[in-house]
């Protein structure tokens, strides 16, 4: 079953509907419709592919988004940059931060010439610093087909084509409302399928699944920063709302009514911890009477789980959770190699959530502004990239003898194969990557204990096949999900400190010799290795960190 | 997670069908649309908003089913509330530009 000839690939690959394009966009978020827009402004025929609908697909569209936007003024750029910095373990990369504040400023502004609702303030001045998720990703959807571009709706990618030389060149997928497969030759392929939740019901990350690091490493991408993987999301326990700006107003309880001191939306380990053996509650009792209004409309899908259970979040304490984040609030993704976005494959580049944000976030979360700052901008650079690069090259995916990268659950290793049982793997990868006892405070023996049993189960999934096309889909998900937790876990055994978001029990504070960053990659053999950070810690931090 | 297609309201045109990110409906036929995968629902609101006659109720409990009653929903005006709120049903557009992040989370 090893060969790209086996009955399989007869079964489940052979494009039944096929394109030619220059550039191939994976995900239709915001990465992806930027992505697509700005390689069509290159000249490039692009075709964007989303797992779901490109319109609704993804954390941002469901969400109230804060984006990254500062003024161009010295002052206020520096502030800006300076802010996070510290929180990130000093990882990010000033160059980086730059660049995407300028190209972030562009495209807001794109965004109002092309009409979106923006705002004004009581000084009919407009403001441009937040976007209403389903307003701003119908917009890009427009924007995206009035640059024709074809929009492949409801088809996830299972895997990447690659050429003779090992260059990336298309991919091919499954379009899950027709029952059919597809398959697009490309000059270049752009991934933007956004980074892993792992199926926990985060708002809009049910398709984040972690499916384009898999494709990735298939073809020998390399990924980064991959310990900074356990961003949680706090909501109401009932609900998929993970949206915590609003936390800075609450105080949180016990179940007995005593304040967890010290908890809030910013310091949420007082929580995790509450959480492992008891019931956490909140109320918004912090946020004053007059800016309730302002509250419902800055977010209203804030209130919308409040409104319909009839409970007054402001006066009535309600029980929260949090939800695994993953690497989409986490800054771990693929590994960008230069300022087109490009991975460490010819052919390659990546996007949004599925890329690192170590760049401009280090290891401090990129949820709240960073993240859709990062989104449009490296989507507007790798969409340019993409197509500068299939023009160079000068041929498409047509002239190229092309081969299947795909592996687990598709084309099985060994001599034996059996068919996969996703929904149990499924649940396998949640109760390793779930808990806050693994994943968000972590130690050597619980993250060994972890790995063991998800190399085991990445052996099993390697030698086993989906037998349908509904059932490679879900197949692949939980591959894909099963290699995230395993780059994740290896990365946090390698990083023997306390930075960022990544928290070691039994490394519970920075080490300045572990100022660098971490690379992970590989599938049957994953590995981890370093290299050195950008930007130098400045001395009096250096000073300050030491003692 | 999504819990009701309202028969009375539905005029089966379909668009839930695509625009549900996770692939939850399916179309039938003269009729309308299936909650054909309603385990896959990740609660995210979006039917609700590209449903041009509010149809659609999903259920804010994201792990299970709450049971809704389609007379009771249509009795607290809660069909189609969301749609209202983010401006995109008819009389309520100038709900589309009132976002007051810049207010409260400090945004420029």
């Amino acid at each position: 079953m090893g060969s790209f000839d086996s009955n399989l690939e007869s079964v489940v690959y052979s494009g039944s509907c096929e394109y030619d394009a220059d550039v191939l966009i994976i995900g239709g978020g915001p990465a992806g419709t930027w992505a697509a827009v700005n390689a069509a402004a290159h000249g490039a025929r692009v075709v964007l592919a989303d797992k779901g609908y490109c319109g609704t697909s993804g954390a941002a569209a469901p969400s109230g988004n804060g984006v990254w936007f500062i003024p161009p003024e010295p002052a206020l750029r520096e502030e800006a940059m300076a802010s996070r910095e510290q929180l990130g373990g000093y990882l990010a990369d000033r160059g980086w931060m730059s660049r995407v504040l300028d190209q972030t400023w562009f495209n807001i502004h794109q965004l109002d010439q092309w009409g979106y609702p923006f705002p004004s303030d009581d000084q009919g001045q407009r403001r441009r610093g937040s976007l209403q998720g389903p307003e701003y990703m119908r917009l890009m959807r427009k924007r995206v087909k009035q640059a024709g571009v074809r929009i492949l709706d409801h088809s996830p990618a299972l895997e990447l084509l690659v050429d003779e030389a090992g260059a990336v060149a298309g991919a091919a997928g499954v379009s899950r409302q027709k029952g059919e497969r597809w398959l697009v030759r490309a000059g270049a392929v752009v991934i933007a399928t956004g980074g892993c939740a792992f199926l926990s019901r985060a708002l809009g990350c049910n398709v984040l699944t972690g499916d384009g690091y898999l494709m990735a490493a298939e073809v020998g991408a390399e990924l980064s920063s991959m310990e900074f993987s356990s961003a949680y999301g706090i909501s109401p326990e009932f609900s998929s709302v993970t949206k915590t700006a609003f936390y800075r107003y609450a105080t949180f309880l016990r179940e007995d009514g005593s304040v967890i001191e010290g908890a809030s939306g910013h310091n949420r380990s007082k929580i995790a911890k509450t959480l492992i053996d008891g019931k956490v509650f909140a109320v918004l009792d912090q946020a004053d009477e007059s800016l309730h209004a302002s509250l419902r409309l800055a977010q209203p899908n804030f209130f919308l789980p409040f409104d319909r259970l009839g409970i007054d979040p402001f006066r009535q304490r309600f029980p929260v959770t949090m939800r695994l984040e993953g690497t989409v609030r986490g800054t771990g993704g693929l590994r960008i190699v230069n300022d087109t976005c490009a991975t460490s494959v010819a052919g390659l580049y990546a996007a949004g959530d599925a890329a690192t944000r170590e760049l401009i976030c280090g290891g401090f979360t990129g949820g709240g502004s960073h993240n859709a700052a990062w989104a449009m901008s490296s989507g507007y650079w790798a969409g340019s990239g993409a197509a500068d690069y299939a023009r160079q090259q000068g041929k498409t995916g047509s002239e190229r003898k092309l081969r299947h990268a795909g592996g687990a659950t598709l084309r099985p290793a060994g001599n034996t194969s059996h068919e996969v049982d996703a929904g149990a793997q499924v649940r396998a990868v949640q109760a390793e990557v779930f808990p806050y006892q693994h994943n968000y405070f972590r130690t050597a023996d619980t993250l060994n204990e972890s790995l063991t049993r998800l190399d085991a189960q990445w052996r099993q999934l390697r030698s086993s096949r989906a037998t349908d096309l509904a059932s490679s889909i879900i197949a692949r998900e939980a591959a894909a999900m099963t290699a995230t937790a395993r780059w994740m876990y290896r990365s946090a055994l390698a990083r023997t400190e306390t930075r960022g978001m990544h928290k070691r029990e039994d490394f519970p504070g920075i080490d300045t010799s572990q100022h660098h960053l971490l690379t992970s990659g590989g599938l049957d053999d994953v590995w981890v290795s370093t290299r050195p950070a950008t930007t130098p810690v400045p001395q009096a931090k250096t000073e300050e960190l030491a003692a | 997670m999504i819990e009701l297609v309202s028969e009375t309201r539905c005029i089966a045109c379909n668009l839930c069908v695509p625009a549900c990110p996770v692939n939850v409906f399916e179309a039938v036929p003269d009729s309308p649309p299936r909650i054909a995968r309603q385990a896959d629902c990740q609660t995210c609101f979006m039917c609700e908003l590209y449903c041009p006659v509010d149809a659609l109720y999903v259920s804010p409990n994201a792990d299970g089913l709450d049971g809704v009653s389609e007379e009771a929903l249509e009795a607290s005006g809660l069909l189609g509330g969301y749609r209202k709120a983010v401006g995109w049903s008819k009389g309520s557009e100038q709900a589309r530009a009132t976002d007051q992040s810049f207010r409260v989370l400090g945004k420029y």
